[in-house]
């Protein structure tokens, strides 16, 4: 879809911001590009759609060189955006949406019509149409931000930094959007950042570029965690890329044992029995009712008597990662982890030690398994 | 005038240097006086703008009507009252400076960051104190802005009140007319720019002195 | 108080009485005089400083040589300047407009380049990258957005303009300014401060039509700046 073939991108006062940059980016999905600032993602970006011309190489969108396309001929076919969005002050959010239909010359009347879908496709309210830029929040900004690149359908969305000047919850929120709108469009989308976690979140694939613009390790998220390329890429994704790894690890195949489950009928003695600290108790449906410390159990009488302790969260075993049930154990009182089924009826339990070794990867022997080349990334995700 | 006259005759300028000199300094006097009038003004009128944000427009929408009523005619209101005095020179040019100076003590003082207004006052500024020393030294980069565009535009006014016998070095403008000779004109429009200029130099210059925190900061007008 | 309500007595006395209003003298054909001054020099001046701020604005280059010449152009005596071109150039209405169109180039020229390159290098970027070509990004980005400072500087020079023009009437040209001249020569007093009364209501209007094309055509977009978060 999108090809760099040894691009590089030098400046007349020697700085190489880009070098020999060799990479191919899927059709229909996510490409992240990351890294530290100043290590050439957001000239490689810029390189896509001609805001700056690589000193050596080609960039080809669908197999031609994108030298051959007038710059803003190829710029109307691709959406861009950007850091604050850079919405046009003195325009309607409407206006600003119906920005390249204009300019394609589609007709007033067609190009808001267009403009009208694309608001209330980014989950903006029709009443936001005729406000200008300045009358919105940042995160309503860069919600126009986007509708304005998605203006003439194009296939192709870059996207530089566009959720790092909000803050973090409306950056989550805007994520999951993102997301969602992606599932619903299926856009060849190159996105810049320069937070892993993002890159993580959002990324089909992730390029993580290091100083000197050079490319460090293109994969999947998955891969990244599991078998960084180098230090450098190990670092760059942080220490607790074990844990992060959790989320692409489906709970469905932890290993859970059967642990202290008891019914609410049980009597107190047969807790007891069980020589645990923590009993946890279940209605007749096996669904979970609360945990409940044995030391404080009353003398006889059922477990309906005892008094019982709230779950924390259980994870389920259908849809939740091991990240979840990670999490499940640690905010547990009893420190187990409750996997339940899609029925809400507790399946076992784990503690944290077997939630991860039983997540972790299938230890790789052969001598050369910690480099990976951007082509044997495996996962199908 | 006549052919042949050159544009500037040396000998009259080496004959009139005493005399040139007098009418520069009355120049500069006519000219700097109505600045600093205008800034006792704007100071106190732009804090209170700033304060009261609402006295701000229609504050904004008088200093411009005055500034955009022309310095003869203005000249003339006051000819009533002062006569033919340098007063009547100077009240127009005084009202004049206010178009530029209340604006820019306004932008000074909202370009005090909001963390350092807070800081300040959690520090125990009372709100006086705080105005005079915290908010205004750091809007004084914007205000000398100010200030300067008020000072060349005053000087290079001035020469309209030789109209009413008030114009400093404006003198020599109606009297080479007068004469048809062009050498006093010249030399008094030079003279008048060459005195802008060096008011507006030295502006800089104390800006620097005064705000030395701001010193790789530009600021133009 | 007294002595104001004197004057606007005057004032009134003056406009009223009908030889004011005919022939060549008449408030009328000064009124066209001065605003044929005003007009041809502010066109000219316009034309000049808008395409020329637009250049420098859009493309950098020159920002310099921008600055200096406003700043030099603000320290020119205007009145100085119209006397010595009559000086130089005899009585005659060309060489005068000329030298008004030299003084309401800089200001347009300075506020044009300063609008045009105060547009956030973001919103710039932005217009580049949905595909507008240069000319675009000039016309419908930067330009819509200079408005106020484009508008700021035609105002000034409209001032500017017609304040030399009533300026001009010393060294013998029409327009308004004669009333007041010729007043002040003869003693006239009622004549000075009438004439002074057109002036300043010619000056209230250009300053309230400024602010009505301000009104009509700045984007409201860029007036408001209540950003609710």
């Amino acid at each position: 879809m999108i090809r760099f073939d040894a691009v590089s991108k030098k400046y007349p006062n020697g700085t190489t911001a880009v070098d020999e940059v060799t990479v191919e980016l899927a059709e229909g999905a996510i490409t992240i590009l990351v890294g530290p600032s100043g290590c050439g993602k957001t000239t490689t970006l810029r390189m896509i759609n001609r805001m700056v011309e690589p000193t050596a190489g080609t960039v080809s969108l669908r197999g031609r060189d994108i030298r051959e396309v007038d710059a803003p001929e190829l710029r109307r076919g691709i959406g861009y955006v950007i850091q604050h969005a850079g919405l046009f002050p003195h325009r309607t959010v409407l206006d600003n949406i119906a920005t390249v239909p204009l300019l394609l010359g589609w007709g007033r009347k067609k190009a808001r019509a267009r403009a009208a879908e694309l608001l209330e496709l980014v989950g903006l309210p029709a009443e936001m149409a005729k406000r200008y830029p300045n009358q919105l929040s940042g995160g309503q900004q860069q919600r126009v931000g986007v509708a304005r690149a998605l203006g003439a359908d194009p296939p192709v969305l870059l996207m530089d930094e566009p959720f790092s000047a909000v803050d973090p919850i409306v950056r989550a929120e805007l994520q999951t959007e993102f997301a969602r709108l992606q599932k619903e469009l299926h856009k060849t989308i190159v996105f810049v950042t320069h937070d892993i976690d993002e890159a993580i979140r959002l990324g089909d694939r992730i390029a993580v570029f290091r100083d000197g613009g050079r490319l460090a390790q293109f994969d999947t998220p998955e891969r990244l965690l599991s078998h960084p390329a180098d230090d450098f890429v190990a670092g760059f994704v942080g220490q607790d890329r074990g844990i992060r790894r959790l989320s692409f690890v489906q709970a469905a195949g932890l290993p859970l044992r059967d642990g202290p489950v008891l019914p609410v009928t049980s009597p107190v003695t047969a807790a007891r029995a069980l020589d645990e600290p923590w009993v946890l108790v279940v209605d007749d449906a096996r669904r979970p009712l609360g945990w409940t410390p044995v030391a404080d159990l009353p003398e006889s009488g059922t477990l309906a008597d005892a008094a019982l302790v709230p779950l924390g969260h259980t994870f389920s075993l259908v849809g939740d990662s091991a990240r979840a049930a990670l999490d499940s154990a640690l905010l547990s009182p009893a420190r187990l982890a409750v996997g339940v089924d899609a029925d809400g009826a507790v399946v076992g339990v784990a503690d944290a030690y077997e939630l991860t070794a039983g997540a972790a990867p299938a230890r790789r022997t052969d001598a050369a398994g910690s480099t990976v080349a951007a082509d044997s990334a495996g996962g199908d995700r | 005038m006549s052919d042949g006259e050159p544009l500037v005759r040396w000998q009259w300028i080496a004959d009139h240097g005493a005399e040139l000199a007098d009418y520069t300094a009355l120049h500069l006097r006519l000219g700097l006086l109505p600045v600093l009038f205008g800034l006792l003004v704007s100071v106190p009128l732009g804090i209170l703008c700033h304060r009261r944000r609402r006295l701000y427009p229609p504050v904004l929408t008088v200093a411009n009507i005055l500034y955009s009523i022309p310095s003869l005619a203005l000249f003339m209101v006051f000819v009533r009252y002062t006569g033919l005095t340098e007063q009547t020179v100077m009240i127009p040019l005084t009202l004049y400076t206010l178009s530029v100076l209340v604006p820019n003590v306004v932008d000074g003082l909202a370009s005090v960051p909001e963390p350092v207004r807070l800081a300040a006052t959690a520090m125990g500024f009372g709100t006086v104190r705080r105005v005079l020393q915290v908010e205004l030294p750091i809007a004084v980069p914007v205000v000398i802005a100010g200030v300067r565009v008020a000072a060349v535009s005053s000087i290079s006014l001035v020469a309209v009140g030789q109209l009413i016998g008030q114009g400093g070095l404006g003198y020599y403008i109606t009297r080479g007319l007068q004469l048809d000779f062009p050498t006093p004109i010249v030399t008094a429009i030079v003279l008048i720019m060459l005195l802008a200029l060096a008011t507006d130099a030295l502006l800089v210059l104390a800006q620097r002195l005064l705000t030395p925190w701001s010193r790789n900061r530009v600021t133009t007008a | 108080m007294n002595d104001f309500l004197n004057q606007i007595r005057l004032v009134a006395d003056w406009l009223t009485s009908s030889a004011q209003w005919h022939g060549d003298e008449g408030i009328p054909a000064r009124l066209l005089e001065h605003l044929t001054y005003s007009g041809l020099s502010l066109l000219c001046a316009a034309l000049i400083g808008l395409s020329a701020g637009l250049l420098v604005g859009h493309t950098g280059r020159g920002a310099f040589a921008v600055a200096s010449v406003a700043n030099l152009a603000r320290a020119i005596p205007t009145f100085g300047l119209v006397v010595l071109v009559v000086t130089l150039a005899g009585l005659s209405t060309a060489p005068v407009l000329v030298a008004l169109v030299a003084l309401a180039v800089p200001p347009i020229l300075i506020n044009t380049f300063e609008g045009v390159r105060g547009v956030d290098p973001a919103t710039r970027d932005a217009a580049r990258g949905v595909g507008m070509t240069e000319w675009e990004v000039l016309v419908k980005v930067e330009v819509p957005m200079a408005l106020p400072l484009i508008l700021l500087g035609l105002r000034v020079a409209a001032i500017q303009v017609v304040a030399t023009a009533t300026v001009a009437a010393y060294p013998g040209l029409g327009g308004l300014g004669r009333f007041i001249v010729d007043g002040l020569a003869r003693n006239d007093y009622e004549l000075v401060i009438g004439g002074s009364a057109v002036v300043v209501a010619l000056a209230l209007v250009v300053q309230a039509a400024f602010t009505a094309l301000g009104r009509a055509v700045v984007s409201p977009g860029l007036r408001v700046s209540a950003p609710k978060s």
